[in-house]
Protein backbone atom coordinates (compact mmCIF):
# COMPACT_ATOMS: atom_id res chain seq x y z
CA UNK A 1 0.00 0.00 0.00
CA UNK A 2 2.65 2.34 0.83
CA UNK A 3 4.15 1.62 -2.20
CA UNK A 4 0.99 2.32 -4.31
CA UNK A 5 1.10 5.46 -2.44
CA UNK A 6 4.67 6.64 -3.25
CA UNK A 7 3.86 6.17 -7.07
CA UNK A 8 0.73 7.90 -7.01
CA UNK A 9 2.05 11.12 -5.42
CA UNK A 10 5.31 10.52 -7.39
CA UNK A 11 3.18 10.07 -10.81
CA UNK A 12 1.43 12.99 -10.02
CA UNK A 13 4.18 15.43 -9.35
CA UNK A 14 5.35 14.53 -12.60
CA UNK A 15 2.47 15.19 -14.60
CA UNK A 16 2.74 18.51 -12.76
CA UNK A 17 5.27 19.73 -14.04
CA UNK A 18 5.58 17.94 -17.55
CA UNK A 19 4.92 21.01 -19.82
CA UNK A 20 4.91 19.74 -23.74
CA UNK A 21 3.80 15.74 -23.48
CA UNK A 22 6.47 13.12 -22.72
CA UNK A 23 9.68 13.64 -23.99
CA UNK A 24 10.12 16.83 -21.45
CA UNK A 25 9.18 14.20 -18.69
CA UNK A 26 12.39 12.33 -19.75
CA UNK A 27 15.02 14.37 -17.46
CA UNK A 28 13.02 14.38 -14.19
CA UNK A 29 11.57 10.37 -15.04
CA UNK A 30 15.40 10.06 -14.65
CA UNK A 31 16.16 12.24 -11.62
CA UNK A 32 13.60 11.09 -9.80
CA UNK A 33 12.70 7.15 -10.76
CA UNK A 34 15.93 6.28 -11.60
CA UNK A 35 18.22 8.14 -9.22
CA UNK A 36 16.21 8.99 -6.45
CA UNK A 37 13.66 5.93 -6.13
CA UNK A 38 15.75 2.73 -8.06
CA UNK A 39 12.58 2.31 -9.40
CA UNK A 40 14.16 1.55 -12.73
CA UNK A 41 17.74 1.67 -14.55
CA UNK A 42 18.57 3.98 -17.14
CA UNK A 43 18.41 1.10 -19.48
CA UNK A 44 15.33 0.08 -18.55
CA UNK A 45 13.78 3.00 -18.71
CA UNK A 46 15.17 3.61 -22.69
CA UNK A 47 13.69 0.46 -22.92
CA UNK A 48 10.12 1.62 -21.78
CA UNK A 49 10.70 4.34 -24.09
CA UNK A 50 11.15 2.34 -27.57
CA UNK A 51 8.34 0.64 -25.80
CA UNK A 52 6.11 3.40 -25.80
CA UNK A 53 7.53 4.61 -29.31
CA UNK A 54 5.91 1.67 -30.66
CA UNK A 55 2.18 1.15 -28.83
CA UNK A 56 -0.38 3.66 -28.82
CA UNK A 57 -1.37 6.42 -26.68
CA UNK A 58 0.57 8.92 -24.89
CA UNK A 59 4.38 8.34 -24.11
CA UNK A 60 3.76 9.57 -19.87
CA UNK A 61 0.99 7.20 -20.17
CA UNK A 62 3.05 4.45 -21.20
CA UNK A 63 5.93 5.62 -18.75
CA UNK A 64 3.36 5.69 -15.72
CA UNK A 65 2.36 1.91 -16.44
CA UNK A 66 4.90 0.10 -17.04
CA UNK A 67 6.74 1.57 -14.23
CA UNK A 68 3.54 0.67 -11.75
CA UNK A 69 3.43 -2.44 -13.29
CA UNK A 70 6.89 -3.42 -12.15
CA UNK A 71 6.43 -2.08 -8.29
CA UNK A 72 3.58 -3.74 -7.47
CA UNK A 73 1.30 -5.46 -10.36
CA UNK A 74 -1.89 -3.98 -11.44
CA UNK A 75 -3.08 -2.13 -8.46
CA UNK A 76 0.61 -0.63 -8.73
CA UNK A 77 -0.07 0.79 -12.93
CA UNK A 78 -3.26 1.98 -11.79
CA UNK A 79 -1.83 4.07 -9.08
CA UNK A 80 1.27 5.58 -10.75
CA UNK A 81 -1.51 6.03 -14.11
CA UNK A 82 -4.08 7.83 -12.43
CA UNK A 83 -1.37 9.62 -10.63
CA UNK A 84 0.13 11.21 -14.39
CA UNK A 85 -3.62 12.20 -15.53
CA UNK A 86 -4.83 13.75 -12.30
CA UNK A 87 -3.23 16.81 -12.70
CA UNK A 88 -4.06 17.38 -15.95
CA UNK A 89 -7.35 16.48 -15.48
CA UNK A 90 -7.97 18.97 -12.61
CA UNK A 91 -6.04 21.80 -14.43
CA UNK A 92 -8.34 21.15 -17.50
CA UNK A 93 -11.44 20.77 -16.48
CA UNK A 94 -11.29 24.37 -14.34
CA UNK A 95 -9.92 25.98 -17.31
CA UNK A 96 -13.22 24.33 -19.38
CA UNK A 97 -15.27 26.12 -16.95
CA UNK A 98 -14.58 29.17 -18.06
CA UNK A 99 -12.55 29.36 -21.45
CA UNK A 100 -15.05 30.96 -23.26
CA UNK A 101 -15.63 33.99 -20.67
CA UNK A 102 -12.20 33.93 -21.28
CA UNK A 103 -11.82 34.33 -25.00
CA UNK A 104 -14.41 36.92 -24.94
CA UNK A 105 -11.86 39.50 -23.46
CA UNK A 106 -10.50 41.42 -25.62
CA UNK A 107 -6.51 41.59 -25.02
CA UNK A 108 -7.26 37.56 -24.23
CA UNK A 109 -8.50 37.46 -27.96
CA UNK A 110 -5.23 39.58 -29.35
CA UNK A 111 -3.27 37.22 -27.38
CA UNK A 112 -4.71 34.25 -29.41
CA UNK A 113 -4.11 35.75 -32.68
CA UNK A 114 -0.42 35.40 -31.80
CA UNK A 115 -0.94 31.92 -29.88
CA UNK A 116 -2.41 30.75 -33.65
CA UNK A 117 0.93 31.26 -35.61
CA UNK A 118 2.85 30.07 -32.59
CA UNK A 119 0.72 26.52 -32.80
CA UNK A 120 0.86 26.40 -36.47
CA UNK A 121 5.05 27.27 -36.02
CA UNK A 122 5.15 24.77 -33.51
CA UNK A 123 3.23 21.62 -35.50
CA UNK A 124 5.06 22.60 -39.00
CA UNK A 125 8.20 22.47 -37.20
CA UNK A 126 7.75 18.76 -35.23
CA UNK A 127 6.88 17.47 -38.84
CA UNK A 128 9.13 18.99 -41.07
CA UNK A 129 12.00 17.83 -38.25
CA UNK A 130 10.24 14.09 -38.24
CA UNK A 131 9.89 14.13 -42.12
CA UNK A 132 13.81 15.05 -42.20
CA UNK A 133 14.37 12.36 -39.89
CA UNK A 134 12.35 9.62 -41.87
CA UNK A 135 13.80 6.71 -43.65
CA UNK A 136 13.25 8.12 -46.95
CA UNK A 137 12.97 4.63 -49.25
CA UNK A 138 10.21 5.13 -52.12
CA UNK A 139 7.57 3.28 -50.62
CA UNK A 140 8.09 5.92 -47.23
CA UNK A 141 7.97 8.87 -49.70
CA UNK A 142 5.10 7.72 -51.81
CA UNK A 143 2.96 6.95 -49.33
CA UNK A 144 4.22 10.50 -47.50
CA UNK A 145 3.23 12.43 -51.19
CA UNK A 146 -0.17 10.30 -51.72
CA UNK A 147 -1.54 11.20 -47.94
CA UNK A 148 -0.02 14.36 -47.82
CA UNK A 149 -1.66 15.73 -50.53
CA UNK A 150 -4.75 13.87 -49.68
CA UNK A 151 -5.19 14.88 -46.45
CA UNK A 152 -4.62 18.60 -48.15
CA UNK A 153 -7.81 18.04 -50.62
CA UNK A 154 -10.06 16.93 -47.97
CA UNK A 155 -9.21 20.48 -45.73
CA UNK A 156 -10.18 22.17 -49.11
CA UNK A 157 -13.74 20.68 -50.16
CA UNK A 158 -14.74 20.11 -46.53
CA UNK A 159 -14.69 16.26 -47.19
CA UNK A 160 -14.79 14.67 -43.97
CA UNK A 161 -12.78 11.01 -43.58
CA UNK A 162 -11.41 9.32 -40.60
CA UNK A 163 -7.40 9.40 -40.58
CA UNK A 164 -7.19 6.10 -38.66
CA UNK A 165 -8.45 4.60 -42.20
CA UNK A 166 -5.09 5.85 -43.26
CA UNK A 167 -3.19 4.76 -40.50
CA UNK A 168 -4.85 1.18 -40.48
CA UNK A 169 -3.77 1.25 -44.79
CA UNK A 170 -0.19 2.12 -43.55
CA UNK A 171 0.51 -0.41 -41.44
CA UNK A 172 -1.06 -3.08 -43.75
CA UNK A 173 0.96 -1.83 -46.80
CA UNK A 174 4.16 -1.72 -43.95
CA UNK A 175 3.76 -5.32 -43.68
CA UNK A 176 3.39 -6.50 -47.40
CA UNK A 177 6.00 -4.26 -48.84
CA UNK A 178 8.30 -4.62 -46.18
CA UNK A 179 7.46 -8.38 -45.55
CA UNK A 180 7.80 -9.32 -49.60
CA UNK A 181 11.22 -7.21 -49.46
CA UNK A 182 12.80 -8.86 -47.04
CA UNK A 183 12.21 -12.32 -48.01
CA UNK A 184 13.45 -11.59 -51.13
CA UNK A 185 16.53 -10.47 -49.52
CA UNK A 186 16.49 -13.58 -47.81
CA UNK A 187 16.36 -15.46 -51.15
CA UNK A 188 18.86 -13.56 -52.79
CA UNK B 1 -26.09 8.45 -24.52
CA UNK B 2 -23.47 11.57 -24.50
CA UNK B 3 -21.10 9.78 -22.11
CA UNK B 4 -20.33 6.54 -23.48
CA UNK B 5 -19.97 8.27 -27.02
CA UNK B 6 -17.61 10.34 -25.29
CA UNK B 7 -16.05 7.12 -24.14
CA UNK B 8 -15.61 5.04 -27.13
CA UNK B 9 -14.51 8.00 -29.60
CA UNK B 10 -11.96 8.80 -27.09
CA UNK B 11 -11.13 4.98 -26.67
CA UNK B 12 -10.70 4.91 -30.20
CA UNK B 13 -8.38 7.68 -30.85
CA UNK B 14 -6.51 6.48 -28.12
CA UNK B 15 -5.90 3.15 -29.44
CA UNK B 16 -4.44 4.80 -33.10
CA UNK B 17 -2.45 7.39 -31.45
CA UNK B 18 1.46 6.29 -32.88
CA UNK B 19 4.03 9.01 -32.31
CA UNK B 20 2.75 11.29 -29.38
CA UNK B 21 -0.01 14.08 -29.06
CA UNK B 22 0.69 15.75 -32.20
CA UNK B 23 -0.34 13.08 -34.19
CA UNK B 24 -3.19 13.18 -32.23
CA UNK B 25 -4.89 16.62 -33.18
CA UNK B 26 -5.73 15.51 -36.91
CA UNK B 27 -7.92 12.61 -35.39
CA UNK B 28 -9.62 14.39 -32.73
CA UNK B 29 -10.49 17.68 -34.97
CA UNK B 30 -12.56 15.04 -37.47
CA UNK B 31 -14.06 13.74 -34.04
CA UNK B 32 -15.06 16.97 -32.56
CA UNK B 33 -16.05 18.64 -36.50
CA UNK B 34 -17.96 15.81 -37.36
CA UNK B 35 -20.22 15.66 -34.20
CA UNK B 36 -19.91 19.51 -34.48
CA UNK B 37 -19.04 19.68 -30.62
CA UNK B 38 -16.33 22.35 -30.56
CA UNK B 39 -16.12 25.09 -33.58
CA UNK B 40 -12.81 24.45 -35.77
CA UNK B 41 -12.13 27.65 -34.04
CA UNK B 42 -12.22 26.78 -30.84
CA UNK B 43 -10.57 23.87 -30.82
CA UNK B 44 -7.39 25.65 -32.34
CA UNK B 45 -7.50 28.04 -30.06
CA UNK B 46 -7.80 25.29 -27.20
CA UNK B 47 -4.38 23.40 -28.58
CA UNK B 48 -2.50 27.04 -27.54
CA UNK B 49 -3.86 26.00 -24.13
CA UNK B 50 -2.63 22.21 -24.29
CA UNK B 51 0.49 24.05 -25.17
CA UNK B 52 1.15 25.93 -22.43
CA UNK B 53 -0.54 23.71 -19.16
CA UNK B 54 1.26 20.82 -17.95
CA UNK B 55 0.45 16.80 -18.76
CA UNK B 56 -0.18 15.06 -21.83
CA UNK B 57 -1.33 17.00 -25.37
CA UNK B 58 -3.52 13.86 -24.93
CA UNK B 59 -5.25 14.03 -21.99
CA UNK B 60 -5.40 17.76 -21.93
CA UNK B 61 -7.76 17.63 -25.15
CA UNK B 62 -9.89 14.63 -23.69
CA UNK B 63 -10.57 16.09 -20.33
CA UNK B 64 -11.56 19.91 -22.43
CA UNK B 65 -14.07 18.18 -24.97
CA UNK B 66 -15.46 16.01 -22.47
CA UNK B 67 -16.27 18.73 -20.15
CA UNK B 68 -17.74 20.72 -22.73
CA UNK B 69 -19.90 17.90 -23.86
CA UNK B 70 -20.65 16.40 -20.35
CA UNK B 71 -19.19 17.93 -17.78
CA UNK B 72 -17.15 16.48 -15.18
CA UNK B 73 -18.16 13.33 -15.29
CA UNK B 74 -17.91 13.52 -19.65
CA UNK B 75 -13.87 14.79 -18.84
CA UNK B 76 -13.78 12.12 -16.67
CA UNK B 77 -15.03 9.17 -19.08
CA UNK B 78 -13.36 10.94 -21.70
CA UNK B 79 -9.97 10.86 -20.42
CA UNK B 80 -10.48 7.45 -19.12
CA UNK B 81 -11.27 6.51 -22.77
CA UNK B 82 -8.17 7.80 -24.17
CA UNK B 83 -5.56 6.43 -21.22
CA UNK B 84 -7.59 2.93 -21.23
CA UNK B 85 -5.77 1.33 -24.84
CA UNK B 86 -2.25 2.38 -23.43
CA UNK B 87 -2.77 1.21 -19.97
CA UNK B 88 -4.05 -2.57 -21.78
CA UNK B 89 -1.27 -2.63 -24.29
CA UNK B 90 1.45 -1.49 -21.60
CA UNK B 91 0.04 -4.78 -19.44
CA UNK B 92 -0.14 -7.20 -22.43
CA UNK B 93 3.30 -6.23 -23.48
CA UNK B 94 4.91 -6.68 -19.42
CA UNK B 95 3.22 -9.99 -18.97
CA UNK B 96 2.40 -11.80 -21.76
CA UNK B 97 3.14 -9.98 -24.70
CA UNK B 98 7.40 -9.24 -23.76
CA UNK B 99 8.49 -9.76 -27.31
CA UNK B 100 5.75 -8.46 -29.24
CA UNK B 101 7.51 -5.22 -29.65
CA UNK B 102 10.22 -7.41 -31.94
CA UNK B 103 7.93 -8.83 -33.98
CA UNK B 104 9.00 -8.93 -37.46
CA UNK B 105 5.72 -8.06 -38.85
CA UNK B 106 4.36 -5.45 -35.97
CA UNK B 107 7.95 -3.90 -36.53
CA UNK B 108 6.90 -3.46 -40.56
CA UNK B 109 3.62 -2.34 -39.64
CA UNK B 110 5.00 0.47 -37.75
CA UNK B 111 7.46 1.17 -40.67
CA UNK B 112 3.99 1.55 -42.30
CA UNK B 113 2.54 4.17 -40.43
CA UNK B 114 5.74 6.11 -39.73
CA UNK B 115 5.21 7.80 -43.25
CA UNK B 116 1.32 8.54 -42.53
CA UNK B 117 1.87 10.31 -39.58
CA UNK B 118 4.54 12.29 -40.66
CA UNK B 119 1.95 13.35 -43.24
CA UNK B 120 -1.11 14.20 -40.81
CA UNK B 121 1.39 16.48 -38.62
CA UNK B 122 2.73 18.48 -41.93
CA UNK B 123 -0.44 18.78 -43.29
CA UNK B 124 -2.00 20.22 -39.83
CA UNK B 125 0.43 22.39 -39.06
CA UNK B 126 0.35 24.08 -42.88
CA UNK B 127 -3.68 24.12 -42.78
CA UNK B 128 -3.00 25.62 -39.33
CA UNK B 129 -0.72 27.77 -40.66
CA UNK B 130 -3.38 28.63 -43.31
CA UNK B 131 -5.73 29.41 -41.10
CA UNK B 132 -3.92 31.44 -39.26
CA UNK B 133 -2.98 33.80 -41.74
CA UNK B 134 -6.35 33.97 -43.73
CA UNK B 135 -7.68 31.23 -45.02
CA UNK B 136 -11.60 31.17 -44.51
CA UNK B 137 -12.45 27.23 -46.35
CA UNK B 138 -14.23 27.12 -49.81
CA UNK B 139 -11.14 28.45 -51.03
CA UNK B 140 -11.49 32.45 -50.11
CA UNK B 141 -8.49 34.12 -48.71
CA UNK B 142 -8.60 37.42 -46.56
CA UNK B 143 -4.98 38.20 -46.16
CA UNK B 144 -4.10 38.71 -42.27
CA UNK B 145 -1.36 40.87 -42.44
CA UNK B 146 -0.84 40.80 -38.57
CA UNK B 147 -0.63 37.55 -38.63
CA UNK B 148 1.72 36.92 -41.11
CA UNK B 149 4.06 39.64 -39.13
CA UNK B 150 3.58 38.04 -36.42
CA UNK B 151 4.59 34.15 -37.74
CA UNK B 152 7.56 35.76 -39.27
CA UNK B 153 8.31 37.22 -36.17
CA UNK B 154 8.01 33.95 -34.76
CA UNK B 155 10.35 32.28 -37.16
CA UNK B 156 13.08 35.40 -36.25
CA UNK B 157 12.82 34.85 -33.00
CA UNK B 158 13.18 31.11 -32.92
CA UNK B 159 16.02 31.30 -35.43
CA UNK B 160 18.03 33.73 -33.50
CA UNK B 161 17.79 32.07 -30.03
CA UNK B 162 18.90 28.90 -32.03
CA UNK B 163 22.05 30.72 -33.40
CA UNK B 164 22.81 32.32 -30.28
CA UNK B 165 22.04 29.79 -27.59
CA UNK B 166 22.54 26.61 -29.77
CA UNK B 167 19.37 24.94 -28.27
CA UNK B 168 15.64 25.08 -29.41
CA UNK B 169 13.40 27.55 -27.33
CA UNK B 170 11.42 26.42 -24.66
CA UNK B 171 7.91 25.99 -26.05
CA UNK B 172 6.21 28.04 -23.21
CA UNK B 173 8.34 30.90 -23.80
CA UNK B 174 7.95 30.69 -27.12
CA UNK B 175 3.54 30.80 -26.89
CA UNK B 176 4.47 33.52 -24.04
CA UNK B 177 6.19 36.10 -26.39
CA UNK B 178 3.59 35.20 -29.35
CA UNK B 179 0.30 36.10 -27.08
CA UNK B 180 2.36 39.44 -26.18
CA UNK B 181 3.10 40.12 -29.62
CA UNK B 182 -0.61 39.47 -31.04
CA UNK B 183 -1.53 41.75 -27.90
CA UNK B 184 1.11 44.42 -28.71
CA UNK B 185 0.33 44.34 -32.73
CA UNK B 186 -3.48 44.51 -32.27
CA UNK B 187 -3.17 47.45 -29.56
CA UNK B 188 -0.73 48.84 -32.30
CA UNK B 189 -3.06 48.74 -35.44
Amino acid sequence: MKTCLDLFWTFFKLGLFTFGGGYAMIPQLKEIVVEKKKWATMDEVMEIIAIAESTPGPIAINMATYIGFKQSKVLGSLCSTIGVILPSLIIIYLISLFFNQFLALKFVNYAFVGIKCAVAFLILRAGLDMFKKMKKTIFSLSIFIIVFSLLIIFELFAISFSSIIFILCGGLLGIIFYGISQRKKVSE
Amino acid sequence: MIYLELFFEFFKIGLFTFGGGYAMIPLVKELVINKSWLSEELFYDFIGVCESTPGPIAINMATFVGSTQGGLLGSILATLGVVLPSFIIIILVATILTKFTNNKHFKNFLQGIKPIIVALITSTGLILLAKAIGYNSNFEFTINDLSIGIFAGICLIYSIYKIVFKKKINTILLIVISALLGVVVSYLT
